[in-house]
């Protein structure tokens, strides 16, 4: 039951579920950004653990390099417009910002 | 052993991420995100998958804390999160459902044996992906002209020159 495999698939889960909840109840646009990083951690987690159990570890990893790579042009430009939106419209909540017009 | 180690690992990754969601300064949330990213990597590196733990150390718990810190600076007083439009409870029954969900549905992968196929990495991602490789470089680029262009101060222009 607690194999190491099983352990790193239930931290994988886990770290899922605690950024589709994070997804759910964020409404700063900076803080969306971070729950997504989460999200993509526990992605390039389940890669490495599909390569290790398919016995190809070479393509595991260099698709999560590949998603790492994505993953912080993602952050980086996400945190750019955030900053500019701010500049804009004086404030980072979602729901608000997505009224506004101008 | 081995499976007390990443248990570990994992339930101090979950914890992080649990309190980098609901606490309410940007700040702290951005430092539990940095342990996060420290936390997986050496998760990675236990797994064999040196190099990726190497990037994810270098650049999540490096350069993104960074630029976090940065925007936080920037935006200043606005760096709280107000509270949530969907109910705190609704929210959590419903990641719960999907997350056993997905539990039930990965949970058989672990036991499929498939046949072990190794190719290296250097020829899985210069030989096989190596568009991908030729993707990320133009992603790396496009993201930092971007950056660039986003980040860049309003310059007064020529009329507004005249006026003052």
């Amino acid at each position: 039951m607690f194999t190491p495999l099983n352990v790193i698939l239930f931290g994988v889960v886990g770290l899922l579920g605690v950024g589709f909840y994070g997804l759910l109840i964020t409404r700063n646009l900076i803080k969306v950004v971070m729950v997504l990083q989460i999200l993509i951690k526990a992605v390039i987690l389940a890669l490495v653990l599909a390569g290790k159990l398919s016995g190809n570890m070479g393509l595991g990893i260099s698709t999560a390099a590949t998603v790492l790579v994505a993953d912080t042009i993602v952050a980086v430009v996400g945190l750019a417009l955030a900053v500019q939106v701010r500049r804009r419209f004086g404030t980072l909540d979602v729901p608000k910002i997505s009224t506004l017009r101008g | 052993m081995e499976s007390i180690q990443y248990g570990l690992f994992l339930l101090g990754a979950i914890f992080c991420a649990y309190r980098a969601i609901v606490s309410k300064k940007i700040l702290s949330a951005t430092i539990y995100l940095a342990c996060i990213s420290a936390l997986v990597s050496a998760t990675l590196y236990l797994l064999g998958a040196a190099q990726v733990a190497v990037m994810e150390l270098s650049v999540g718990a490096g350069l993104v804390t960074v630029l976090l810190v940065y925007a936080v600076s920037v935006v200043g007083d606005d760096a709280l999160d107000p509270a949530s439009v969907i109910p705190k409870p609704l929210a959590f029954v419903l990641v719960g459902m999907v997350t056993i969900l997905l539990g039930f549905m990965a949970f058989p992968a672990i036991q499929t044996n498939i046949e072990n196929s190794s190719i290296a990495l250097a020829i899985a991602l210069w030989q096989n992906r190596v568009l991908d490789v030729w993707i990320q470089i133009a992603l790396i680029f496009s993201g930092v002209m971007g950056v660039l262009g986003l980040l860049s101060e309003k310059t007064p222009g020529r009329t507004e020159e005249i006026h003052q």
